[in-house]
């Protein structure tokens, strides 16, 4: 190995400093940083789509004439599968956060002059992006295999805005998971959790077919007006008040995740 | 002289459990200090207040004059840490790692490009710069972890335990690198379980027990105030059988041997009986009470013969 040739007299000099980083110079990094990741996790990609995709064809092929006989069930599932997609998609934030903090890369970070909570912003940006591709790939196979949606363009443009939201909602959501996960395998259970709300939701099924106390569930939890907007703006069906429900209960759980997100990071300095 | 690293009356807990009851360091800028303890000592504790990665409960710490409390910003800007598990992403090759690490210390892309292909060349990397970390050795994991680091030059460099783990020679050539540092006038404080490291590189030594500061002083200071040489017996495979120390005197000598007798007739059949001075390893076991690393299973044999004379 060559010597180092850092320059003498290193003590004297004030000038050998890290220079501090202004405006969004650390979030550009860290963004780059993520998307070098995500385009080298081909198999988290992969999935994102695939099991979407797969569900998709499970329950239009084979549960889709038990269900609607008439055929029409493609039509009534995609948007369901569309946040399943988004979900899916955002968990694996989660597992990228807690990778972070249990490495000790985060360390390195943190004794730097910069905001080290931009690493998180990173992988939440990075994860919007993915996981629209995603959502567009998916519904690319949807209009393939049947689903004939009734929107103009602007409602296309509001069923995307609404699938955007939905998604930052659950990245920040299990972007907290991850922060507050003790390893990446605990980070991927306690996501998969959350991963069943579509199911008790009106994404699959209406919900005046559950039982009665599972109803007053779906009817309550943030997911359905999500689905019901989208299938409103996808599809014509009545939108009733679900739209303002919907963006009401993802900008509380943005803020919510957000807090104490940031109490965690802050909680977890030093302590690996 | 100016101080590097000037540290007051640190106090840690966690729970009820006291890391730090007090703890005291001056390390002149330019030198390269060693923190030596047994593992739960809380060295990494201290690196991290001294890092402002943690808080302390009490106590003050100045790095070049500037408070780790109170001025965060102005000590990351001094220092940098090479921490205990390889600070590295993983999904990235060593030169994306580098010039990740030049564009956050606000290098512009050209310089941190030009900057990771100088690191590249210095750390023995260019075979696998370009490969992701997944197949690195762990020597190679090191050098890189260091080489971050040293993206921009910095007066104060964190090294804690930087070459746990590794074979011999990637420890060898990771203490050429951190000589060559210290020549430069880096100031470097190192935390280490290895006696022979601490020997090999610090100018100054501090053994870290109980929470507290227990002996500092150049490794020869150290040594001497075991006091005198150790008689150590072994068996005719070279075995170490027993190792007792000395006051240094004839009659501390004598004594030595007299116990040896004593302890043949007990069946230990010892063939060479050596005198040597005390090593690093003396004056830990002496101070810290005969704790000592669990790895170090060959002396661990021999250590409840140890008599402290001190």
């Amino acid at each position: 190995m060559t010597t180092l040739t850092a320059p003498p007299a290193v003590v004297a000099r004030d000038d050998l400093r890290r220079p501090r980083l202004r405006g969004f110079a650390a979030e550009r990094v860290f963004v780059t940083r993520s998307f070098i990741h995500t385009i080298r996790d081909v198999d988290t990609m992969m999935m994102a789509v695939l099991l979407p995709t797969m569900l998709m064809l499970m329950f239009t092929y084979i549960f889709g004439n038990a269900i609607d006989p008439s055929g029409g069930y493609v039509d009534y599932v995609v948007p369901g599968i569309i946040l399943l997609c988004a979900g899916f998609g955002a968990s694996s934030t989660a597992i990228s956060v807690s990778r972070d903090m249990t490495t000790g890369i985060i360390d390195r970070f943190r004794t730097m002059p910069l905001r080290s909570g931009a690493v998180l912003t990173g992988h939440v940006a990075v994860s919007l992006v993915r996981n629209l591709v995603a959502t567009a790939i998916v519904i690319g196979v949807a209009l393939l295999v049947g689903f004939r949606p009734s929107a103009t363009p602007l409602e296309w443009v509001a069923a995307f805005g609404m699938v955007a939201l939905y998604i930052l909602t659950m990245t920040y959501l299990f972007a907290a998971i991850g922060l507050a996960a003790p390893s990446p395998e605990a980070a991927s259970g306690y996501g998969f959790i959350l991963l069943f709300l579509p199911y008790v939701s009106s994404a699959f099924v209406p919900v005046d077919t559950m039982p009665e106390w599972l109803q007053w569930i779906a009817e309550n939890q943030p997911i359905t007006p999500v689905i019901e907007t989208i299938r409103s703006l996808l599809m014509g069906t009545p939108q009733g008040d679900s739209g303002w429900w919907a963006v009401g209960w993802c900008v509380a759980i943005i803020a919510i995740a957000a807090a104490w997100g940031a109490w965690l990071f802050r909680r977890k300095a030093g302590r690996r | 002289m100016q101080l590097a690293i000037d540290a007051r009356g640190l106090r840690k807990a966690f729970g009820r459990t006291e890391v730090l009851a007090g703890l005291d360091l001056a390390v002149p800028a330019g030198s390269v200090f060693a923190l030596l303890g047994p593992n739960g000592a809380g060295k990494t504790t201290t690196i991290n207040i001294l890092t402002t990665l943690a808080k302390s409960d009490g106590g003050t710490a100045r790095i070049l004059g500037h408070d780790v409390a109170r001025e965060p910003g102005e000590v990351q800007q001094r220092i940098a840490l090479t921490g205990q598990a390889a600070a590295v992403d993983e999904a990235l090759t060593a030169r994306e790692n580098l010039v990740m690490m030049g564009r956050l210390s606000g290098l512009s892309r050209r310089d941190a490009r030009r900057r990771a292909a100088e690191l590249v060349a210095r750390f023995d990397l260019e075979r696998a710069a370009d490969r992701r970390l997944g197949t690195y050795s762990g020597g190679m994991r090191r050098r890189l972890d260091l080489a971050l680091s040293l993206v921009v030059p910095v007066p104060v460099l964190f090294l804690d335990e930087p070459t746990t783990g590794l074979d011999t020679r990637s420890r060898q050539d990771l203490w050429a690198v951190i000589r060559s540092l210290a020549e430069a006038g880096t100031t470097i404080f190192l935390t280490t379980q290895y006696l022979e490291e601490a020997d090999r590189l610090a100018d100054r030594i501090a053994v870290l027990d109980g929470g507290r500061i227990a002996a500092e002083g150049t490794a020869d200071e150290l040594k001497a105030r075991v006091g005198g040489d150790v008689v150590e017996l072994r068996d005719a495979d070279g075995v170490l059988l027993r190792e007792l120390p000395t006051d240094g005197s004839v009659h501390g000598l004598r004594a030595a041997i007299d116990e040896l007798d004593r302890s043949a007739h007990d069946g230990v059949d010892g063939r060479q009986v050596t005198i040597r001075r005390p090593s690093l390893d003396d004056v830990f076991l002496a101070i810290t009470g005969g704790d000592r690393d669990p790895r170090d299973a060959d002396r661990e044999a021999s250590a409840p013969e140890l008599i402290a004379t001190n």
